[in-house]
């Protein structure tokens, strides 16, 4: 039997929505208004919705795909910064929990003719939202959003600061295919410096019992990181046998060239994944990417569709497909706390 | 007119005094002082039992917005602010709208402030036109409109040559060169430290040796040029030694430190505050250490605010896009006498940071100290009095403090200048 079946919650269902529902309302109350970042929440917190994203997706296989959780519930998608996965992500997790929903998407110009993004907000808060997704050019602007509102805000990704569903839906695919997260190497390679999906999985996966290494280029790997409890590496080499998840980070291609390395081959060389570098991982270990990706520069592209057989398997796909789930968990968790 | 101030703890460091005395002043000048005076008629008596009385404090470094963005500040009401923090003299920064960086603008400051100010107010010019770092200012006609020195402050001038001509130049005027250094390429206009804070804020960081690169050029041109070269707002150790360093050789170099850099770490901008976006940015604790050190070595000259008035809708903002600065002359002096109540410094060391020493700096023989026939500028506080931080209670038209809600000890009870009480608060 392949490692990453050998957990997966075999509980008949009646058992575990029991489980699940008191296990939600004795968390609801002890969470915070936003859901910001993953740096305070508790592994207790971070569990309970990795257990809630679990059971939706079991329902969903199942067949039962719709729920109520958000019923009557106004939530309001911002997307300030384009977006279609997270967006779709979201838009679909709404849905699904049968949200008052719509989404916009603020163009630039529109903020620079005089409105602040105060006064944009509360506009939309005297519309009395309940929740509020938000996806930022600027670290800090969910944060920001959430004091000028009521409504449970949920940060879908904020300049170089955080992604906690990401990370959520990452830790949740690592936990679905190895069975725990405990003890399990993570390893992120590429540009830490900007990436909020590093930030939000650094803080995850250490807090729930797992360890993590940030590879790049020495000019990508900001000043402290260690800080918050990853180890560094430039030797993206010497550090891939001992992963047991490997996720490459997309290369902004406009915003790299011109100073934090010389060419994207010269990149593509020494951090990107190939057959050489797939070869040299365990067989069990994952092959992780949080999109878009940049075929041939981050991942070969064979690698990335994942037809090599017999070692590390590519789970890029799986982590969009739990993406839903995740999202769903969070929005229904924090819809409920309002 | 006459005002007898009795009673009152005197501290001069100039005058190499410090004990109880009377003072008596006529006509805008300090007569004279002793343990005690005994005068007939005097128009006023200001009993400051308890208090201490310094010369009037003397700040290089402030913004007063007008003209161009009195909505922030005017140069009205930002000499209330200073007369509410015990400053007399405050010299303004020439990044208004228009630019002060001719001598049209330089009259309009200086006639506006002899109007409205409660407080001398001493304009300084611009280094480049409109702050762009590409052409030398009108400098010597400013020179004869009454600037005190040059600067682009705000704005860091790129152009080595350019700065090497501006410091020759502004020589021949006898006008300090006042630096903001800050090498732009290096550091992004950033408003946040790098280091490990930025990392996890996600926010992009300005290094120390983006100022320490702009230090020691500007330490280099100093001796090359014989200009008065001073630095402002410095913020990093490695500053500190440079200028340590070019002092011991003989460098005509002074500088300033602000109370945000003493008392505040980039630990301040944690939450995404906003007040706390400042260019040079809040540092770690060791900068903010070593600057405290420099001031009890006697290596820093003076401890100047930088206050920068932004209105609430300039801060209210994602952090990136926050104007950068905050007010500070109602809080300086509480905040610096911490460091006499930390026993850091003696009260008196702290008086020559604020007040001789800038007069020196200046070049204002009768300003800084309390000897007969100077000018009577000066400040009683009450040392022991605690008060908190209420922005709202501010002077200032603006309320951007990082300081909001810390509670002080040490408050002004009266500000004097030219021989009248501009303030009062008993």
């Amino acid at each position: 039997m392949p490692a990453h079946k050998k957990k997966l919650n075999t509980n008949p269902p009646s058992q575990a929505e029991g489980f699940f529902l008191a296990l939600k309302e004795k968390f609801t109350g002890k969470l915070p208004k936003d859901c910001l970042e993953i740096k305070s929440l508790s592994r207790n917190q971070i569990e309970t919705i990795l257990d809630l994203a679990q059971e939706f997706k079991e329902k969903e296989a199942r067949g039962q795909k719709k729920h109520e959780d958000l019923k009557g519930k106004a939530l309001i998608n911002i997307f300030f910064e384009p977006s279609t996965r997270t967006r779709t992500s979201f838009e679909l997790a709404g849905r699904r929990l049968s949200a008052d929903m719509m989404t916009i998407a603020p163009q630039a110009s529109s903020l620079s003719k005089g409105e602040s993004l105060k006064d944009m907000i509360e506009n939309l808060e005297a519309m009395g939202p309940d929740l509020m997704v938000v996806r930022h050019a600027a670290s800090g602007a969910p944060g920001l959003i959430a004091s000028y509102t009521k409504a449970a805000v949920v940060n879908a990704g904020d300049g170089s600061h955080e992604h906690p569903t990401q990370a959520l839906l990452d830790a949740f695919t690592v936990k679905e295919k190895l069975g725990e997260i405990q003890g399990k190497h993570l390893v992120i390679v590429g540009d830490i410096s900007y990436s909020r999906v590093a930030r939000s999985n650094i803080y995850a996966f250490c807090k729930l019992g797992g360890k993590v290494t940030c590879v790049g280029p020495a000019t990508l790997i900001p000043p402290g990181i260690e800080k918050m409890g990853a180890k560094v590496e430039t030797d993206l080499d010497k550090i891939l046998p001992h992963a047991d998840a490997v996720m490459f980070l997309r290369i902004q291609k406009e915003r790299q060239e011109k100073m934090n390395f010389p060419s994207i081959a010269e990149y593509t060389r020494f951090y990107g994944m190939n057959r050489t570098r797939w070869a040299a991982l365990k067989k069990e270990a994952l092959i992780m990417h949080p999109g878009p990706i940049n075929r041939g520069v981050e991942i070969e592209p064979e690698i990335a569709d994942g037809r090599l057989e017999g070692g590390a398997q590519t789970v890029i796909l799986d982590q969009v497909k739990n993406g839903t789930a995740v999202r769903m968990a969070v929005l229904s968790l924090w819809g409920r706390s309002k | 007119m006459k005002m007898l101030i009795k009673n009152g703890h005197v501290v001069d460091p100039v005058a190499k005094k410090d004990g109880l005395f009377d003072l008596l002043i006529e006509d805008g000048k300090i007569k004279k002082w002793e343990k005690r005076l005994r005068v007939d008629t005097v128009d006023t008596i200001i009993d400051a039992k308890g208090l201490v009385v310094t010369p009037g404090l003397i700040d290089l470094h402030t913004h007063l917005r007008e003209p161009g963005y009195e909505y922030k500040e005017t140069i009205k009401t930002g000499s209330m602010a200073a007369a509410a923090g015990g400053f007399t003299t405050i010299v303004c920064m020439a990044n208004t709208n228009p630019v002060n960086d001719n001598a049209v603008i330089t009259e309009f400051i200086t006639k506006r402030a002899q109007e409205e100010a409660i407080v001398n107010v001493l304009p300084i010019g611009a280094i480049s036109k409109n702050l762009e770092g590409k052409a030398m200012a009108d400098i010597g006609q400013m020179a004869e409109a009454g600037i005190v020195g040059i600067s682009d402050d705000g704005r860091c001038v790129m152009d080595t040559a350019l700065m090497r001509k501006s410091m020759q130049y502004a020589r021949g005027f006898g006008l300090m060169v006042v630096s903001h250094a800050e090498d732009e390429c290096l550091s992004g206009h950033g408003s946040m430290n790098e280091g490990p804070v930025a990392t996890e804020l996600g926010l992009s960081g300005s290094p120390n040796a983006a100022e320490e690169l702009i230090v020691a050029r500007d330490i280099a041109l100093a001796e090359l040029t014989k200009a008065k070269l001073h630095i402002a707002h410095m913020s990093s150790r490695g500053s500190l030694e440079l200028v340590k360093a070019a002092k011991k050789r003989g460098v005509s170099v002074t500088c300033e430190v602000t109370p945000h850099h003493l008392f505040l770490t980039d630990e301040a901008v944690r939450g995404y505050n906003t007040n706390a976006s400042v260019r040079p940015p809040l540092r770690s604790r060791e900068d903010a250490l070593a600057l405290r050190r420099g001031i009890e070595d006697g290596f820093v000259d003076t401890i100047a605010t930088d206050h920068a008035p932004h209105a609430s809708f300039e801060k209210e903002v994602e952090f990136a896009q926050a104007a950068h600065g905050m007010v500070g002359l109602e809080t300086s002096l509480a905040l610096c006498l911490k460091l006499v109540q930390d026993r850091s410094i003696k009260l008196s060391q702290l008086i020559k940071l604020m007040s001789a020493n800038p007069a020196h700096i200046l070049g204002l023989k009768s300003k800084g100290t309390l000897k007969p026939g100077a000018d009577a500028d000066i400040a009683i506080f009450d040392p022991n009095e605690k008060w908190n931080v209420d922005p709202t209670k501010f002077y200032s038209k603006s309320r951007n403090t990082p300081f909001g809600g810390w509670s002080l000890k040490g408050k002004i009870k009266y500000t004097v200048v030219n021989g009248k009480i501009v303030y009062e608060n008993i």
